[in-house]
């Protein structure tokens, strides 16, 4: 084909091997430089009349069930802020990318973002494997990508902005809580790739740390159907508390499945760390009533910034959507974003980074502020029980914001975990 | 011991399930050769239906006839999907006959473009279908060891439907038709039976049997866009398993992998159970490629 092309358009094919050749040679100088030193990157996002931001999620596959509903609270947030006079005085556009739920996609994604359209930022990703997929393309080109899920820790990435919480915003008070007010016998159910097993490796040594007891641990595969054989398990082992880490459909059949053996919330505690709001509108409120969650915001927190949030949220994308944490996440972490770019002035990755050191933000979950070590938030943490409305109820939460912790080094027991 | 009764209805109702959602693809894939990759989407599209039908029970029909939507569901998941079927043979799988590879592209690609059009009119998210008030609970038959109605309910339809299909297939006239033209399409042809129709209608059928099965499906899982990619190779290693183009066979089948499955997953664990069932089924077919039941023919080309 190439052969026929180039006899037929000498000419044209001629100069457009050259340009491509060219532009290869200059991209390639380009990651070069910027490897070495940070200075040489032309600040191409500040030209122009707008500022050219990323939004990278899978629009469709597995994991569009959640990431729409994240993108669709990014967009929000830049019309905020376009509404109110943009940013240095320039609009936002936004460039969105289709992830597809396929992990390479990402990183090529990412590439041409940050390369052909010179994005100022990115705000992207739901699952770790697309996040480990980017984030060395986000490193070679010094870009920068907000994240806003929870996730399992052990990272730190000058690039990344982590809007989630960290496993000792989450898991480990989730774990701690239920020690103290549900009893000592733990039985493990996750799905079988990386986030469920990092974290039950996380929560095996916190229970060893603190006396609880290992019931067992149970993995099944991502989309797994058919949950009436671990429900048996259950039945035998006797546990008393069931912590939960599947993700996405498994979850409706679990929790479906188990109402059918007669199991209630009453008869038995089960805590999830992947199931929001969102999640509960497919699962049926009526088959998770009085389950426990652990995460940092609920649709019904009770600020008044949340209020307006959910209000706008609602306005824009209909009344019967609901908001939950990720969703939020997503959101803040755009105003956050904006705020940090107004402090430097500039949009220059280097300066935003520094600026967004320390930076506070009232959001919709309360006070959050940016962790100038390791990027990631200082963040209240919540437990909440499911109501019949399928919305949640916040039973317990600390006090104040608690300080990130990806590899958690103020933890004794975990010394072994972060390596 | 209830542990152990209650993990033999566990292997009983799984494979009951797969049998369900297999029997629709026996019909297509046994019968016409064709490796329908959209079988899981037809399954999907049932589940949609009831989705549906529940809305509209939901809004026009009075609270204490709510629960009877489910019936009605059946019937209009059945009635719907073998429209849709209809519609993609004489669109699409009509001129692939004979090519297997190409039906195998041009399905799969059907199955991406239901998906995303799914996704297109009712959202990426999962929904939300309430199972009727009828099927809740379940018998307890002693101590606790208690069998859920919903579960009881998908055999007795399983029941039904193989029922139904062996009757159809061997009883009536149409029947005798589909099987002849599995068996000998050219002989059937000159003796003057409409291959075309029978085609068409075969698929038509199968995929109403998707239909079923995915109405049945929303009382135990979830119910979204990618729903039929959870099942779809599950059925596949029934039909293979079981034997091209018998309905015992996918009995069979359905009864190994759904027992082998539960069993090997109360034994080890979920993912290696599932191992451990597929490195059996491969083991089998080295033994026996044709699967548990073939069909005996004078055909040279088999």
């Amino acid at each position: 084909m190439k052969i026929r092309f180039a006899n037929k358009f000498k000419g044209i094919a001629g100069v457009v091997t050259i340009a491509l050749v060219l532009s290869l040679l200059l991209a390639g100088c380009g990651t070069e430089k910027t490897g070495g030193s940070n200075e040489a990157k032309p600040a191409a996002t500040d030209a122009g009349d707008t500022i050219k931001v990323g939004i990278l999620h899978s629009l469709s596959g597995t994991m569009a069930i959640s990431e729409v509903s994240v993108k669709d609270a990014e967009m929000m947030a830049i019309e905020e802020i376009n509404a109110s006079g943009g940013l240095l005085g320039k609009k936002i556009e936004p460039i969105i990318e289709d992830g597809a739920s396929d992990w390479p996609k990402f990183a090529e994604k990412a590439k041409k973002l940050l390369q052909n359209d010179q994005v100022a930022t990115v705000f992207g990703c739901w699952t770790s494997a697309s996040r480990k997929a980017v984030l060395p393309v986000f490193e070679a080109n010094n870009g920068l990508l907000w994240y806003p899920v929870q996730y399992e820790g052990m990272e730190a990435s000058p690039n990344i902005f982590y809007t989630g919480a960290a496993p000792n915003q989450q898991i480990v008070p989730a774990v701690e809580w239920l020690l103290e007010n549900k009893g000592k016998k733990f039985f493990l159910l996750g799905s079988d790739y990386v986030f469920p097993r990092t974290a039950n490796k996380i929560i095996k040594a916190q229970l060893k740390a603190m006396g609880g007891e290992l019931i067992a641990e149970e993995y099944t595969p991502l989309g797994h159907t058919d949950y009436s054989t671990i429900i048996n398990k259950i039945k035998a082992t006797k546990p008393d508390v069931v912590f939960n880490t599947l993700n996405g459909d498994s979850n409706v059949a679990f929790f479906k499945q188990l109402k059918d053996a007669g199991i209630t919330s009453q008869d038995l505690t089960t805590l999830s760390v992947s199931v929001a709001e969102e999640e509960i509108r497919g699962i049926g409120a009526e088959n998770m009533k009085g389950h426990l969650v652990s995460w940092n915001y609920y649709q019904t927190t009770d600020t008044p910034e949340n209020k307006e949030f959910v209000k706008k949220y609602k306005e824009k994308y209909g009344a019967d959507r609901v908001t939950d944490d990720p969703i939020e996440a997503a959101y803040i972490q755009v105003h956050l974003w904006a705020e940090a770019v107004k402090k430097a002035g500039s949009t220059d990755v280097d300066k935003v980074r520094e600026a967004a050191k320390g930076l506070e933000y009232k959001a919709p979950e309360g006070l959050v502020k940016i962790e100038g070590e390791n990027q990631h938030l200082w963040k209240p943490v919540r437990i909440g029980e499911v109501q019949e409305d399928g919305l949640i109820k916040e039973i317990w939460s600390t006090k104040e914001a608690v300080k990130p912790d990806p590899y958690l080094k103020s933890y004794a027991w975990a010394k072994d975990l972060s390596n | 011991m209830e542990t152990y009764v209650l993990q033999i209805f566990n292997g009983i109702s799984v494979s009951s399930i797969l049998m369900l959602a297999a029997l629709g693809l026996a019909i297509i894939f046994g019968l016409m050769k064709i490796i329908n990759m959209a079988h899981g989407e037809l399954i999907m599209i049932g589940a949609y239906v009831t989705f549906v039908t529940q809305n509209i029970f939901m809004s026009y029909v009075d609270k204490d006839y709510f629960d009877i939507y489910f019936i009605f569901a059946l019937l209009a998941a059945f009635v719907i999907t073998a429209f849709v079927g209809y519609l993609l043979e004489i669109t699409i799988i009509r001129h692939l006959y004979g090519r297997p590879l190409d039906s195998l592209l041009a399905t799969w690609g059907v199955s991406l473009v239901l998906q995303q059009l799914a996704r297109s009119i009712f959202g990426a998210p999962n929904v939300d279908v309430k199972s009727p008030t009828w099927l809740d609970g379940g018998i307890l038959i002693w101590g606790d060891l208690q069998l859920p109605y919903k579960r009881l309910f998908i055999m007795l339809l399983v029941a039904l439907c193989i029922c139904g299909v062996y009757y159809f297939l061997y009883k009536t006239t149409t029947g005798r038709r589909i099987r002849a033209v599995m068996q000998n399409r050219t002989m059937a042809k000159s003796l003057g039976i409409n291959t075309r129709k029978v085609d068409a209608m075969t698929f038509a059928i199968g995929s109403g049997l998707a239909g079923i099965a995915g109405c049945a499906l929303t009382l135990l899982g979830s119910i979204g866009p990618t729903l039929g990619t959870n099942y779809i190779i599950d059925t596949f290693m029934v039909v293979v398993l079981g034997g091209v183009g018998t309905i015992i066979g996918t009995v069979a089948g359905a009864g190994i992998i759904g027992l082998g499955n539960t069993t090997f997953e109360f034994l080890t664990d979920a993912s290696l159970g599932k191992v451990l069932v597929f490195s059996v089924v491969i083991l089998f077919l080295q033994w026996k490629p044709q699967g548990f039941f073939t069909i005996k023919s004078r055909a040279l080309d088999e």
